[in-house]
C-alpha cells in the first residue's frame, strides 16, 4: 500500500466529475456544500481558538464568565510563566529533546542500513528477517514493558532518560525499517548492479548511491517517527520514576493533579505550548507529514 | 555480482545493529514476558512460581471481562466512527471541494500529530460541567438541553472518547482514502455519467465498490490500532469511573503498576497479543489478496 499512497497523495487532486449542466445558479447548489465545510472547520478550528483564548484568562475570567466569552487581556502572560516555575514545563521539554533526539537518530541510522541490507542485497534469509520485523509493529507495548522494567532496574539504568532513548529506538526499528524496505525497492535494481560491475563495494553503494536516492524518504520516515516518539505516553510514563525525568506528556498528564482541578490558566497554557509547538513543525512541513503518516499507516 | 550484493561480512555490518537491538529490546522481552505469566511478584519482592494460576484466573476475573468488552466496544465503535467520517470527508474532498481541497484537507489533518495528553486535556475541558460549564454543556444549555455530566458515568464517558478519536483522527482516514478515490480512473466516472448515473447513484455503484479495496484497507489499521488504545483513555479518564472505561491495556498498567503483580500483568498483555494476532489473521484470511498493498 506504501508505494500507491505516497504517489497519489503527492498527485494534485484529479478533475473530479464535472456536473454536466451549468446553470447560472450553480452558486445556489453549493451553499449546502459550504455549510458542511463552515461546520468542519468550526468543529476543527474552535476547541483549538478557545485553547488558546483560554491560555490568558485568569482564573476569576474562568470562574466568572461564560465559557465563549474572550479574554479580557489578551497580554496576560500570567498563565504561561505559571506554568514554565511552577510547572517545571522547561524541565519537560528539556526531557522530551533529550529522550526525543538521540533515540530518532538512532533508529534512523540503523534502521535505513537495516533497510539497504534486506531490499538491495541478496541473500538467503532476507525475507524471513523482513516479517520478523514486521511483526514488531503488531505487538502492544504492553508485552514488552514488564521485562523492560526488569532490565533497566537491575542494570541501574531506571533514573536516567537511556531507558526512555533505549526503548525508543528498538520500537521505531519495524516501522522504519518495513518504511525503507519499500523506498529502496522503487530504486531500479539495475544502478546497484551496474554500480557492482564498475567496481563500487556495498558501502560505497550504499554511501553514494542507496543513502541519496533516499533521502528525500528518510526525512519523511524521520519525521514521522519524530511524532511519535514526541507524542508517546505509555513508555514515558513506565520509565519515568522521578518528577525531573518526566517528558512533557508524562508531566502534562500530572499537571491538573500538581495544580488541583480548579487551576485552569496554567494547564490551559501548557497544552498550548504543547499543541503550537507542532503547529509550527506542521505550518512547514504538512505535506511531507500527511504523505509520511499515510504511508506508515500499518501503524495503525 | 552476488560477492558484492550477497557479501555476508556486509550484511552483518549493515543489519546487524538493527538486528541486535530489536532482538535485545524486543524479541527477548517478549517471551521473558511470556515466561513472567507463570510466576507472581515482581523484580523488587522477587517471584514466586505459581503455575498456570494466573492463566486461570484470566477466565474467572470479572475484570478482565469488563475490560475485554470495553476494548472490543471501543475498538468496532471507534473503527465504524473514525473510516466512516473519513470516508465522507474525502468524498468531500474529491467531489466537492476538488481542487481547492487541499487547504481544508490539511487543516483537517492537523489533530492528527497533536500529542494525545495535550487533546485529553482539551476535551476534558470542552466537556467539563465544573468549575465551569465547558462549550459542549453552553451549546446544550443553549438549545435548552439541561448539562450534562459527562464523566460521571461510563456510558456518557465511552462517548467523550469516541468523540474525541474521531476528532482526532478523522483528518488521517481522510487522507487515505482519498489517495484511494483520486485513483480511480477518470474515465469510468465519464462513462457512468453518460449511462445517466449522477449523484447518489454514482456513488453507490461505482464509488464505493471501486474504493472497496482502500476502505478495507483503512478497517484493518483503524481495528489494529484501536485495540491497543492506551493514551486516549488514560489521559481523559483514567478508566474511571470505577472500571467502566478500562481496555485491557489500561487493567493490563494498573496491574502491573499499581499493584505490582507482574505474573498476572503479563497474563494480561498475553491475552492483548493474542486477540490483535487472531484478528489480524482473521482479517487477512478473509480477503484473498495482501491488502497492506491497497
Amino acid at each position: 500500500m506504501t508505494d500507491t499512497t505516497l504517489e497519489t497523495v503527492a498527485r494534485p487532486t484529479v478533475q473530479a466529475p464535472e456536473p454536466q449542466r451549468r446553470s447560472p445558479l450553480l452558486w445556489v447548489r453549493r451553499i449546502p456544500g459550504w455549510l458542511v465545510v463552515a461546520v468542519l472547520l468550526i468543529a476543527v478550528g474552535y476547541p483549538l481558538v478557545w485553547l488558546l483564548m483560554g491560555s490568558f484568562k485568569t482564573q476569576a475570567e474562568f470562574l466568572n464568565n461564560p465559557t465563549w466569552a474572550l479574554p479580557e487581556d489578551w497580554t496576560n502572560f500570567d498563565n504561561y510563566v505559571e506554568a514554565f516555575t511552577t510547572g517545571n514545563l522547561a524541565v519537560y521539554i528539556k526531557n522530551s529533546i533529550l529522550a526525543t533526539l538521540p533515540a530518532l537518530a538512532l533508529t534512523i541510522i540503523i534502521g535505513v542500513a537495516a533497510g539497504f541490507a534486506l531490499e538491495v542485497m541478496v541473500w538467503k534469509g532476507r525475507g524471513t528477517v523482513l516479517l520478523l520485523f514486521l511483526a514488531g509493529i503488531m505487538v502492544p507495548g504492553q508485552m514488552i514493558l514488564l521485562p523492560l522494567f526488569t532490565i533497566y532496574f537491575q542494570t541501574g539504568l531506571t533514573g536516567t532518560l537511556w531507558p526512555l532513548i533505549i526503548t525508543y529506538t528498538a520500537i521505531g526499528l519495524p516501522l522504519t525499517v518495513f518504511m525503507m524496505a519499500t523506498f529502496f525497492r522503487g530504486v531500479p535494481r539495475e544502478i546497484f548492479e551496474a554500480a557492482t560491475l564498475d567496481g563500487a563495494s556495498i558501502y560505497r553503494q550504499f554511501r553514494s548511491i542507496g543513502f541519496p536516492m533516499v533521502k528525500n524518504a528518510i526525512f519523511t520516515v524521520a519525521l514521522v517517527q519524530f511524532f511519535f516518539i514526541w507524542n508517546d505516553l505509555l513508555i514515558a510514563l513506565t520509565f519515568t520514576n522521578r518528577d525531573d525525568l518526566r517528558t512533557i506528556q508524562v508531566g502534562l498528564l500530572n499537571f491538573t493533579g500538581e495544580f488541583g482541578q480548579v487551576q485552569y490558566g496554567p494547564t490551559f497554557a501548557a497544552v498550548c505550548v504543547n499543541v503550537f509547538g507542532t503547529l509550527i513543525i506542521y505550518l512547514f512541513l504538512n505535506q511531507r507529514v500527511m504523505k509520511g503518516m499515510t504511508a506508515g499507516a500499518v501503524k495503525g | 555480482m552476488n560477492r558484492v550484493l550477497g557479501d555476508w561480512r556486509a550484511v552483518t555490518v549493515l543489519l546487524g545493529p538493527a538486528l541486535l537491538v530489536y532482538t535485545l529490546v524486543m524479541l527477548v522481552p517478549i517471551f521473558w514476558s511470556l515466561g513472567y505469566t507463570v510466576f507472581e511478584g515482581n523484580p523488587i519482592i522477587g517471584f514466586t512460581f505459581v503455575g498456570w494460576d494466573n492463566i486461570a484466573a484470566l477466565f474467572t476475573d470479572p475484570k478482565i471481562g469488563d475490560a475485554l468488552v470495553f476494548t472490543v466496544k471501543y475498538a468496532l465503535v471507534l473503527t465504524v466512527g473514525q473510516v466512516l467520517a473519513g470516508y465522507l470527508l474525502s468524498l468531500l474532498y474529491v467531489f466537492w471541494l476538488r481542487k481547492a481541497s487541499g487547504l481544508i484537507r490539511t487543516l483537517v489533518f492537523f489533530p492528527v500529530v497533536l500529542p494525545t495528553v495535550a487533546v485529553a486535556l482539551l476535551f476534558q475541558a470542552l466537556f467539563a460541567i465544573a468549575p465551569q460549564i465547558g462549550p459542549v454543556n453552553a451549546l446544550l444549555n443553549a438549545v435548552g438541553i439541561e448539562s450534562i455530566d459527562w464523566f460521571a458515568s461510563g456510558g456518557t464517558a465511552f462517548w467523550v472518547i469516541i468523540i474525541m478519536d474521531i476528532w482526532r483522527s478523522m483528518g488521517f482516514y481522510a487522507v487515505l482514502l482519498y489517495a484511494g478515490l483520486v485513483d480511480i480512473p477518470e474515465e469510468l466516472f465519464e462513462s457512468a455519467r453518460i449511462d445517466g448515473a449522477s449523484g447518489w447513484r454514482l456513488v453507490r455503484h461505482i464509488v464505493i465498490p471501486l474504493s472497496l479495496p482502500v476502505l478495507f484497507s483503512s478497517i484493518i489499521f483503524s481495528i489494529n490500532g484501536t485495540l491497543k488504545v492506551f493514551d486516549s483513555v488514560l489521559a481523559l479518564t483514567n478508566g474511571g469511573p470505577g472500571n467502566t472505561t478500562t481496555p485491557l491495556t489500561l487493567y493490563m498498567y494498573q496491574t502491573s503498576f499499581t499493584y505490582g503483580e507482574y505474573g498476572y500483568g503479563s497474563s494480561i498483555a498475553l491475552l492483548l497479543t493474542i486477540l490483535c494476532l487472531l484478528v489480524t489473521l482473521f482479517i487477512f484470511r478473509s480477503s484473498r489478496r495482501d491488502l497492506t498493498k491497497g
